[in-house]
């Protein structure tokens, strides 16, 4: 960070300053630059400075097939990519009323349930760095690394997952990743409890974040802020309740949703939503149709003219894919809704009058992925 | 506060003659329909959708001067402000913004839509009422050259600060 006075203030020059952090700073998780304007140790005004790593996905989405442009949704938001995968595919099929198998639909909930708990994982990690806790980041990605393996296992990459294809799978799961799952949902359960113990309940972390940057309904309904970001305002809304897709119908779970508001508030959502994925994916693996994994699918994909829309609730939030088609092989427009766009659009009015150390973390509990907002 | 989909679509037929907007047809009108069959019934501005074939409930067109009112109307019935965008109809020499709404506390998704000229691309900012409108509005400039008239920082947002060029354009070439 270099404060800096050369860069004239807005609102009153003569008694602040401004704070230029990142795009290169190790609390923005990426290249994010927030202008800060400061008032000694207040931030009268924080500006995020975006677009440091825009790709124009949209124009890509224009200029190839549906099908060639399904690996770009893995590279949206990077940590949450089968959730992205799903509202292309989904979208797709909804257009062209593609049948997709049972067992297609519970292997994408299962391989789905997995990636939030490793995103959540992720996002944990770097929220209690950001906080001066380095030790979880290596029990998160410990357990994390079983998730990626367990993942590559079936779609063959350890990230930017492709594996979901229009109509249902690129291949079945095996027994070895039938296993693995059910030995990892074993031993997450008691892991998750010493989290609880060791992180959650420490008296340092509740006072850095109990109060701290608070986010009423009201302003999430505004900005259109989603995921745990909204279910930490009180608010049960979550895609897979509200516009059920897939078969989550199907299965018995909970919507954790805390009053408060505040960024302990959105810290145990998420801590909390892992417990629920576990339950999930147990209930899944129980109940596991057999049968074929790919439905029938057209040979040439065009979809009918008009627009269409598919939503999922990926790990930030509400994802909407919006897509217009006018009867060709390549969309004629693809937007990408992605949550950390607009989880971050409420960031200038939330953080306003916090200290600098508060402001930062309401930053890490926001769960932003830069790619995810500059896309 | 949940509305139901009549309740809305009632409010919506209320305010759509006050504009008197013609009915924009996007997808039929690029497909000549053939002379012997009988033309389809035009659709209403305010149409009620099958969620499960199009991902939403209500789609309401309105003329661009009605696009404030039609949020303000939803931001009465609890709705937030999903997704702001544009479509470049470049062959009817329309651009179309289309604008994405949620409701937290029920399943209705609403999609208000208006067209502007494409060479005098115009409308009024919803930052007024719905304040992340700001940013959604500020990438559709980007990306398309739609002014929203009123918005407090049309400046570059993803794009580079020295950007003059709008690539989501039918017509743009790198």
């Amino acid at each position: 960070m270099i404060a800096s006075n050369d860069i004239p203030s807005r609102t009153n020059p003569q008694e602040t300053f401004v704070l230029n952090l990142g795009p290169q700073h190790p609390a923005t998780h990426g290249v994010l630059r927030i202008k800060m304007t400061m008032n000694g140790e207040y931030v009268t005004r924080a500006e995020p400075v975006i677009g440091y790593i825009h790709r124009m996905h949209e124009k890509m989405g224009e200029n190839r097939t549906w099908a060639q442009f399904l690996p770009n949704t893995g590279r949206i938001d990077y940590l949450s990519a089968l959730h992205y995968n799903h509202a292309f595919v989904g979208v797709v099929e909804r257009a062209l009323r593609i049948e997709v198998p049972r067992r297609a639909e519970y292997i994408r909930v299962i391989t789905s349930e997995l990636n939030r708990i490793s995103s959540h994982l992720v996002w944990w990690s770097a929220f209690l760095l950001d906080l001066g806790g380095f030790t979880p980041l290596l029990y998160a990605f410990d357990d994390r690394e079983k998730i990626l393996d367990l993942l590559e296992g079936v779609t063959g990459s350890r990230l930017t997952y492709c594996y979901f294809r229009f109509g249902g799978l690129c291949n079945d799961i095996d027994d070895e990743f039938i296993k693995g799952t059910r030995a990892f949902v074993a031993q997450m359960r008691p892991r998750l409890k010493m989290y609880r113990e060791l992180v959650t309940d420490n008296i340092i972390l509740r006072k850095r974040l109990e109060g701290i940057g608070p986010i009423s309904a009201e302003m999430c309904r505004k900005y259109g802020a989603t995921g745990p970001v909204i279910r930490g305002a009180g608010v049960a809304y979550d895609v897979r309740r509200s516009e059920p897709y897939s078969v989550y119908p199907e299965f018995d779970f909970e919507i954790p949703v805390f009053p408060e508001g505040d960024s302990m508030a959105r810290y145990l959502v998420r801590m909390e939503e892992m417990a629920q994925s576990l339950r999930i994916i147990e209930q899944a693996l129980g109940k596991l149709p057999p049968g074929p994994v790919m439905g029938k699918v057209p040979r040439v994909l065009k979809l009918p003219p008009g627009d269409y829309c598919y939503a999922v609730e990926a790990a930030r939030g509400r994802f909407l894919v919006r897509t217009v088609s006018d009867h060709k092989e390549i969309p004629y427009r693809v937007k990408l809704r992605t949550p950390s766009f607009s989880n971050l659009s409420l960031y200038e009015e939330a953080s306003k009058g916090m200290m600098l150390p508060d402001a930062l973390a309401l930053l890490g509990s926001l769960d932003l992925v830069i790619p995810d907002i500059d896309r | 506060m949940i509305p139901s989909l009549e309740q809305l679509s009632v409010q919506f037929t209320r305010l759509i003659p006050l504009g008197a907007v013609a009915p924009s047809v996007p997808d039929s009108a690029a497909a000549a329909p053939a002379p012997t069959a009988t033309p389809p019934p035009s659709p209403g501005p305010v149409q009620s959708v099958d969620y499960s074939l199009k991902g939403y409930h209500l789609d309401v067109t309105v003329s661009s001067g009605q696009v404030v009112l039609a949020a303000e109307i939803l931001d009465q019935n609890g709705f937030g402000l999903d997704a702001i965008t544009g479509v470049d109809w470049i062959a009817q020499n329309e651009m179309e913004v289309v604008y994405d709404y949620f409701h937290p506390l029920s399943p209705l998704r609403v999609v208000v839509r208006a067209r502007v000229p494409r060479g005098h691309p115009e409308l009024p900012t919803l930052s007024g009422v719905f304040p992340g409108a700001n940013w959604h509005e500020r990438e559709t400039h980007d990306f398309f050259g739609i002014r929203f008239l009123g918005h407090p920082d049309l400046t570059p947002f993803l794009l580079p600060e020295d950007a003059d060029y709008h690539p989501l354009r039918k017509d743009f070439s790198a």
